[in-house]
């Protein structure tokens, strides 16, 4: 998008970082509750895994987000050794989409967030 | 290679070994027993040097402002040179006043401290024994109250409750480190729904709780579910039956997988929970007592619509023997 320099970032338009705190309960449960992908969130400490459902929002919503395609990479390589393949992926965005269009943020800033969502597919799954 | 050093001598760690094993592995005694930076038994402080923020995750802002950390989750990046040193200065001398039996296998133990203990109910401590055997248990009394009051689940073999069962006795010197832990009534929604669930000796802080919210006036729902395997592990249930007729808003629910009656349900107790408490969205809860119980009802209410910052809870996680130790240390510790 040519004006994207200009434009606010999805994640300033929902409401930042407030905002953020209300989506992560809403995908984090729809995350649990996947049975094809739920198993690679189940972790001892809830609130390590909900950071982590964060950071991804604020990444793919174009928040302050410091991790490189590399880090995606390796961030996710032992994932892919037990198996995340696309199913897994197209799973994860439909529940960043169920998530966005639950808070009301407007179709057009939906699409961009898939976007980004769908730009980070090579290398989360490692190809 | 990362160094501690510790009482002037200096320690080697291996790659990627924590502070705690690489210490009991060179001979350095340290209390300790969940080893899963659960417990906060292996609180130490950094006198020199840097740990990571890993190892201060859980502690109190100013524990970590004076540099007390985690041993067992402390991993100092390769090249840390580290001064280290216990955390004796944070412990509280207390005497044993009392030991009953509330159930065949549950004591309850009281102990009054010399000094003031500042605590909210519910949190918990560390109990150190005079030769550094340390367990956490969770505080059943009110700070008002006279005595701490604890509730241990007598387990056969177990260290500090075999010891507390069988040996101690009377007026026997103790040390408490804490309190610690977030399990606690906040005040500021009196009408809030509030759901306190534990199984066996996870009734300790939930009696805390329950008693401090109905004294601070709370009027909304109190839901109270206490599991247990038969109904002979339902300790203190007079008491909490009373406390439920005096206190309307209180509904106590005992369960148990087996033996149920006309007053005791029979049941997995997220069943119990499930049926009586079907949509606790917007509600508080505690949950508290073994750890497999309580990550998976934390993870149930959850996807039932509590909020992560609604939902406290405390796993009593079992000590954790040092890897490599012989089983005869490892029983004597
Ligand atoms: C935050 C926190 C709060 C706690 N609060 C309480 C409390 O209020 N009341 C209470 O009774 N306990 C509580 N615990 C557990 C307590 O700290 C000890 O782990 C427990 O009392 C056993 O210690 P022990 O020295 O008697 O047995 P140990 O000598 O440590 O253990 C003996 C053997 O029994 C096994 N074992 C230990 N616990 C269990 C268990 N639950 N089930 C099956 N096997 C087991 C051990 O793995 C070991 O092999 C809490 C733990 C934590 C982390
Ligand atoms: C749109 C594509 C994705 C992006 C942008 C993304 C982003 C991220 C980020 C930023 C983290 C790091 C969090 C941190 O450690 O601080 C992370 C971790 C994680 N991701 Fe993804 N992710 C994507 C897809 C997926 C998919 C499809 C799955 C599995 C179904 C998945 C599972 C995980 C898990 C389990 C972790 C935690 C790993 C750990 O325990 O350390 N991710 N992801
Ligand atoms: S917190 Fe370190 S041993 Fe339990």
């Amino acid at each position: 998008m040519s004006t994207a320099g200009v434009a606010k970032s999805v994640y300033e338009q929902i409401g930042g970082e407030p905002a953020m705190a209300a989506a992560v309960e809403v995908f984090y449960r729809k995350v649990l509750a996947d049975d094809r992908i739920s198993h690679f969130f189940e972790d001892v400490d809830m609130e390590r895994q909900a950071a982590k459902q964060k950071a991804f929002l604020t990444m793919v919503t174009g928040g302050p987000s410091s991790y490189s395609g590399r880090d995606m990479r390796a961030g996710h390589a032992h994932l892919v050794k037990l198996g995340l393949n696309d199913m897994h992926f197209d799973a994860v965005v439909g529940h960043l989409k169920e998530t966005l269009e639950e808070l009301n943020v407007p179709a057009p800033l939906v699409q961009r967030v898939l976007t980004i969502a769908e730009g980070a597919r090579a290398d989360v799954l490692n190809r | 290679m990362a160094k501690v050093k510790h009482e002037s001598r200096w320690y080697p760690l291996e790659s990627g070994e924590s502070v705690l094993d690489g210490l009991l592995r060179q001979g350095v005694s340290v209390p300790h027993s969940c080893r899963a930076g659960a417990c906060q038994s292996c609180l130490m402080k950094a006198v020199g040097g840097a740990v990571p923020q890993a190892a201060q995750v859980g502690l109190k802002e100013t524990l970590v402002a004076q540099g007390y950390f985690l041993a067992c989750t402390c991993r100092p990046p390769e090249g840390t040179e580290l001064e280290v040193a216990g955390a004796e200065a944070l412990r509280v001398p207390a005497r044993i006043s009392s030991l009953s039996f509330l159930a065949p296998d549950v004591l309850r133990v009281r102990l009054v401290t010399d000094a003031p203990f500042d605590y909210r109910a519910g949190q918990y401590v560390s109990l150190v024994r005079e030769d550094g055997l340390a367990r956490s248990y969770s505080l059943a009394s009110l700070p008002r109250e006279d005595a701490l009051e604890l509730h241990v689940r007598v387990i056969p073999g177990g260290a500090m409750s075999g010891w507390l069962a069988a040996e101690a006795p009377l007026d026997q010197r103790v040390f408490l480190q804490g309190p610690a832990g977030s399990c606690f009534y906040v005040a500021g929604r009196p009408d809030q729904p509030l759901l306190l669930a534990g199984t066996g000796t996870g009734l300790a802080p939930l009696y805390g709780i329950v008693r401090d919210a109905l004294e601070a006036g709370h009027t909304g729902p109190i839901w109270l579910f206490h599991g247990a395997r038969t109904p002979a592990g339902l300790y203190l249930r007079d008491e909490l039956r009373q406390l439920a007729d005096r206190h309307p808003q209180l509904r106590y629910r005992p369960g148990v997988l087996a033996g149920g009656t006309r007053d005791i349900a029979e049941g997995p107790l997220d069943a119990l929970i499930r049926a009586e408490c079907p949509k606790p969205v917007g509600w508080r809860a505690w949950l508290c007592g073994d750890p497999q119980l309580v990550l998976s009802l934390r993870k149930k209410l959850f996807l039932a619509g509590l909020s992560l910052k609604d939902l406290h809870a405390d796993s009593f996680l079992p000590s954790t023997p040092q890897v490599g130790a012989s089983p005869a240390a490892a029983g004597a510790r």
